[in-house]
């Protein structure tokens, strides 16, 4: 997208896309995390707005991530049902983010557009402690946004908010337009 | 995956002094997220300049919990000059936090001055800066890191990039300079 700004500087856009073989140390990313959440916070007034901007910054990653993982572990083809994509980002995002599949994936009893991903320790909330006064701040808001974000450009719009519950529980909310789809392609 | 972490969380509390460190299985995300957070500063803040003093400040912060991070990890104890420091963050601390060994060389006459050449950043693995940001220093965050980490066991020093492969240089080139030696400020009465 920046590439026109930049008039081919370098030679970016013909490196192969494989894995990096460096291998970064979790504290290293833990320690990262940790200032990213404190230079949100100071810009921010409430718990909301704080979840908020963390989840500004994972859509961020999660459109980047999208087009490597859909590249590399899927050869390009694309999603077109709901259940695969909640299952590649289960398995593949999962690990290709934390070395390991997400804990659990759920639907909703009541309501088909609702399903959850259960993690019970996620990786970013590893080294942050949460005081009493926001105790209802969930860092991994920021997986939250990667995980929205991987959703919408993958042409299933929907919202997705972290809950403490049984550990971190991802609640992703479809749009209706999506089950609707979703349905018909079935009903084929 | 999941056995080394919580591996390492008891290490964490219990000092063990051991030179494991969990990896991810890639530094994508670890990658992807710093992108993130230059992109928002770009977004916050006005300037380049501006952008280039936040990343070293965050960096600072960093740094000053990092060197506590690796002194429990690590069995190397107090280094007995500068050239030893530089061999110790190049070998042991850049290897076990981002996977990378960046070479030493360029050392000043007075031996109080040195260059670290990275062949690669995984900051910036796949970035390419944008036109109207010539004097984005990237990958800045380093630079505070050193000089955090450094400040807390009594070395103030100053670090900088030489050289950078994002704005066009061959290399990327961190030069760092010992300023003095920090004297250990004990409240009155204290030992």
């Amino acid at each position: 997208m920046e590439a026109r700004f930049t008039k081919g500087k370098s030679a970016i856009l013909e490196r192969p896309l494989s894995r990096p073989k460096t291998e970064v140390s979790v504290s290293a990313f833990a320690l990262l995390f940790s200032e990213v959440v404190q230079y949100c916070q100071g810009r921010v007034y409430s718990v909301t707005e704080l979840q908020a901007r963390l989840a500004e910054l994972g859509k961020r990653v999660g459109a980047s991530l999208l087009d490597v993982l859909v590249l590399r572990e899927k050869n390009g083809k694309r999603e077109t049902k709901v259940l695969n994509i909640l299952l590649f980002i289960k398995v593949s995002v999962w690990r290709a983010l934390f070395g390991k599949e997400a804990d659990k994936l759920e639907q909703a009893n009541d309501d088909d557009k609702t399903y959850y991903i259960i993690e019970k320790e996620p990786l970013v909330n590893t080294f942050i402690s949460v005081p009493k006064e926001t105790s209802s701040l969930n860092c991994a808001a920021f997986i939250g946004g990667i995980v929205e974000a991987i959703l919408t450009h993958s042409g299933f719009p929907a919202k997705v908010t972290v809950h403490w519950h049984k550990g971190t529980t991802l609640m992703i909310k479809f749009d209706d337009a999506v089950i609707a789809r979703d349905k018909t392609l079935e009903g084929r | 995956m999941w056995p080394r972490l919580l591996r390492h969380s008891a290490a964490q509390f219990g000092r063990g002094p051991t030179h494991e460190m969990p990896h991810f299985p890639n530094s994508e995300l670890f990658t992807l997220t710093y992108g993130a957070l230059v992109t928002q500063l770009c977004k916050d803040y006005e300037n380049d300049e501006e952008v280039n003093k936040q990343l070293d400040k965050m960096g600072y912060n960093i740094g000053v919990r990092l060197i506590e991070d690796f002194l429990a990890r690590s069995t190397i104890g107090r280094c007995q000059d500068f050239r030893e420091t530089a061999d110790v963050i190049a070998k042991v601390a850049f290897k076990m936090y981002l996977g990378i060994t960046p070479s030493v060389t360029n050392w000043s006459p007075a031996g109080d001055e040195f260059s670290l050449i990275l062949e690669n950043n995984p900051l910036a693995d796949f970035v390419e800066l944008p036109d109207n940001h010539n004097t984005l220093i990237y990958s800045n965050l380093l630079c505070g890191v050193l000089r955090g980490a450094l400040e807390m066991v009594q070395m103030a020093v100053d670090v900088k990039f030489a050289q950078d492969t994002l704005r066009g240089d061959n290399v990327t080139e961190i030069r760092m300079k010992f300023i003095k030696r920090i004297e250990e400020n004990l409240p009155a009465g204290e030992e």
